[in-house]
């Protein structure tokens, strides 16, 4: 059992490292996520973040070469295991991509993809509009449900793959650097929408862009990137002391803009 | 004014090369396009005074004005349905089979290489192959199903080669979707890739039938140059196909008959270049869809 969850913390991480062959892509994380929080995950190219979003749902077991190392605790459950299913991981524990990925399939089709795989029982229309509205989509799409998703905009369609995620009533949602591919003014209506989710969901979101985080997180997290090209956690704290008062000085480096 | 000193332009010269190669490369493709016309005009001009209702409905006969293609248009309807619904869910099982399941190791490698090496056999080998295995140890005898299973081993690997190549394009953002949603492996198949490679696949397959029907080498090794005055009203029924036809009356010395054979490739050649327009067609549409 788990000492540190008073409900406090939804995921922990303990002494995390993540292999690819024989290199070291991530080395020694341990890293706690509150609750209903949204925590940053920032840092420069190739410190890791990315590889350690994923292994919060088990998405490095599809990498052949990939091995995992470390404890993740879910709630009071430890999650990296070989004895733990990662499909149900995943359907507790959502994620949005970094490129919008919908379906080549109809916008009601895309929502509804993970309600039937998932086996719900309930009225699917109903939890396909559910979930659309609290992406704030639905006003958009509701004349165009059975269209392919395909035809909408870059900053719709990633409304739609967090509506997607949202469908399946994850407990965690996590996003790779989910505005990246966007212009300013979807990026901002994306963060919006993760300020509003953030009420029922817990999101940890990957970023490079710095004032992102600021703007967006309660908590942040900073990677960085060794000689040997091994990712590792400098520092973790709330969003606003991180930024105006940071531990490492490495931190301090980053966030001024010394070094990128 | 050392740098013009350093360099001569040329040019007119330059020019003159390019202009040179593109009339070559001209030329190239008018060789191919003017001997398919030459073919055609030919065809054309000596077969469409046999080409009538006649044609479509008469059985093949010694008297050239009442023979017609009834049977050989039949048999080749059942050999085609046939050969598609053993080689859809065969070459498609196993095209999902080596690009989803099998294991990247050496003995994969070996079965990917030989099922290309597969697609290059000679036809007449899969139709002595079809005689040994299906006429004669299975003892199917002469029949529409023996050739349609020969057919099926001659174009399973075009299609399991142009289905593979469709499920290696479904982007893996798609399958990584579908995988954070808490799909298992085969919900991500099944839901995500199948459908979107889906006309790719369907391409591929009627690529593959649109080679059977034109083959004629199995055929005449499994059912011989036969003179049918029957449609097959049944998988265990001698059937007579297309080119045989053809080849049948190509090879009678009347005048007549030549004209008939030149119908019937009128015939074939308007079954297969619809079957390729249409497969062109779903390429087409299925490029659209994904650059959107």
């Amino acid at each position: 059992m788990n000492d540190s969850f008073n409900g406090a913390y939804v995921l922990d991480a303990r002494g995390v490292q993540v292999r690819y062959g024989s290199f070291l892509a991530l080395k020694e994380v341990s890293l706690r996520v509150k609750r209903h929080k949204i925590t940053a995950l920032i840092g420069p190219s190739g410190c890791g973040k990315s590889t350690l979003l994923r292994c919060f749902n088990r998405m490095n077991d599809l990498i052949p070469s990939a091995v995992v190392e470390g404890d993740i605790y879910f709630n009071d459950q430890q999650i990296n295991s070989s004895t733990i299913d990662p499909t149900e991981i995943r359907s507790r524990i959502g994620m949005v991509f970094q490129k919008p990925n919908p379906f080549p399939k109809s916008i009601r089709d895309n929502v509804a993809f993970g309600l039937k795989i998932n086996g719900f029982t309930g009225r699917i229309d109903d939890a396909v509009e559910g979930s659309l509205r609290r992406a704030a989509l639905w006003e958009e799409v509701k004349d165009r449900l059975d269209k392919s998703a395909l035809e909408l905009s870059g900053g719709q369609q990633q409304r739609l793959c967090i509506a997607r995620a949202l469908a399946v009533e994850p407990e965690v949602i996590l996003m790779d650097e989910p505005a990246s591919a966007l212009d300013p003014i979807a990026t901002l209506a994306i963060e919006e929408l993760i300020r509003e989710v953030v009420s029922d969901v817990t999101i940890i979101i990957v970023t490079h862009n710095m004032q992102q985080a600021a703007r967006v997180s309660h908590e942040t997290a900073f990677l960085m990137v060794d000689d040997n090209r091994s990712g590792y956690l400098v520092e973790h704290g709330e969003t606003n002391r991180i930024f105006t008062d940071p531990k490492d000085e490495r931190t301090e480096a980053y966030i001024t803009g010394r070094f990128s | 004014m050392k740098a013009a000193q350093q360099f001569r332009p040329r040019l007119a010269e330059r020019k003159l090369v390019g202009n040179v190669f593109y009339v070559l490369f001209f030329a190239a493709i008018l060789i191919g396009v003017v001997g398919l016309l030459i073919l055609l005009a030919r065809i054309l001009y000596e077969g469409l005074p046999s080409f009538g209702a006649a044609l479509f409905f008469n059985y093949p006969s010694r008297h050239p004005e009442e023979a017609g293609l009834r049977a050989a248009i039949m048999g080749t309807i059942w050999l085609m349905g046939l050969t598609a619904l053993f080689t859809v869910p065969v070459g498609i099982g196993a095209a999902i089979y080596l690009e989803e399941y099998a294991p990247r190791n050496r003995l994969t490698t070996f079965i990917e290489i030989n099922i290309s090496n597969l697609a290059g056999v000679p036809s007449i080998v899969y139709g002595l192959l079809g005689l040994a295995l299906f006429v004669q140890w299975l003892a199917l005898g002469r029949s529409v199903l023996a050739g349609a299973l020969t057919m099926s081993l001659l174009i399973l690997p075009i299609v399991i080669l142009t289905s593979r190549e469709a499920i290696k394009a479904v982007p893996l953002t798609y399958r990584e979707a579908a995988y954070a949603l808490g799909a298992t492996q085969w919900q991500v198949i099944r839901g995500v890739v199948v459908p979107t490679a889906f006309p790719g696949v369907l391409t591929g397959v009627i690529l593959g039938l649109s080679r059977a029907v034109g083959e004629t080498a199995p055929v005449i090794a499994i059912s011989a140059l036969v003179y049918l005055r029957f449609v097959p009203g049944s998988p265990l029924d001698r059937f007579t196909v297309l080119p045989i036809q053809i080849f049948n009356w190509v090879a009678r010395p009347q005048e007549e008959f030549r004209s008939l054979a030149a119908a019937g490739i009128i015939v074939l050649l308007i079954v297969l270049l619809s079957m390729n327009a249409l497969a062109i067609y779903l390429r087409n549409r299925y490029q659209a869809k994904s650059i959107e």
